[in-house]
């Protein structure tokens, strides 16, 4: 169960009016490596893996929605007041043709969200390295958005993203830590 | 004691609805430990040995099916 809080876990402000950006940023919302599938990625793996690292996996992936959020909101601010005419601009023609100005979960390229992005292997040191691999892949996703955003306080928000990557991978290798560890192991043999 | 499979116990409600697997094993094969590997590693004494083992290092190879005494139901 959760509770709510209608707030953002860090402040988003966008400054220049670039719809362009927003189609960059819908990489994070909809894609391979973005924060859906991060955080539906560790909800789904926690059941299986050893109960030691269940709450490190709950919490991330909650922690990860509020990123998509987060993201939600950066796209809606750069789309919401954006014409027709301004979306097409942006290479957003498409995307008003089959969402108007709603947001969709698709990658940058406009390919829909697919289970295919994650996987739940059951092992719980195959799935822990999945884990690492995909905030790495995330934390390269956010370098090359602020790469090519030269919004300033939108870039602001995407370090502070970029930097959460840094810590879960970081605890993500903790957890795999724990799992190699012999401590309290039974000879089961 | 250094072990290639460890196990843990799964919690069990009474209300679960099949009998419960009371102990569950995992794989922690030894690559995971072992860093960037040490020159001059003992060898499999043949090499039929290391071919069949699939590696010319003892201690790079890991069993499977679970090396457990009853095993599991698929071994």
């Amino acid at each position: 169960m959760w509770y709510y809080e209608k707030k953002l876990q860090y402040p988003v402000k966008v400054s220049t009016c670039n719809p362009m950006l927003a189609k960059f940023l819908i990489e994070q919302y909809g894609g391979a490596d973005g924060e859906l599938a991060a955080a539906l990625r560790y909800m789904n793996q926690r059941y299986t893996i050893p109960d030691k690292v269940v709450g490190l996996l709950t919490d991330i992936a909650t922690e990860e929605f509020s990123h998509l959020e987060m993201i939600a909101t950066m796209i809606y601010k750069l789309t919401k007041d954006a014409t027709p005419e301004m979306l097409k601009e942006a290479g957003l023609g498409d995307h008003y043709v089959n969402h108007d100005r709603a947001l969709f979960y698709q990658n940058a390229s406009g390919v829909p969200f697919t289970a295919t992005y994650i996987q739940a292997k059951g092992d719980p040191i195959a799935d822990l390295y999945e884990d690492i691999a995909a905030e790495e892949k995330a934390r390269a996703t956010y370098q090359w958005i602020i790469d090519l955003s030269d919004d300033t306080d939108l870039n602001d928000s995407l370090k502070f993203l970029r930097e959460r990557e840094i810590v879960h991978s970081q605890r993500f290798r903790e957890a795999v830590e724990i799992l190699k560890d012999d401590r309290d192991q039974k000879k089961v043999f | 004691m250094f072990t290639q499979y460890k196990s843990w116990r799964p919690y069990i409600s009474p209300f679960d609805p099949c009998k419960p697997i009371e102990v569950k094993y995992y794989a922690t094969p030894p690559q995971l430990y072992m860093g960037f590997q040490p020159p001059g590693l003992p060898q499999f004494p043949t090499a039929r040995e290391a071919l069949m083992a699939g590696t010319l290092w003892p201690q790079l190879f890991s069993p499977y099916p679970f090396p457990l005494k009853g095993g599991r139901k698929h071994d």
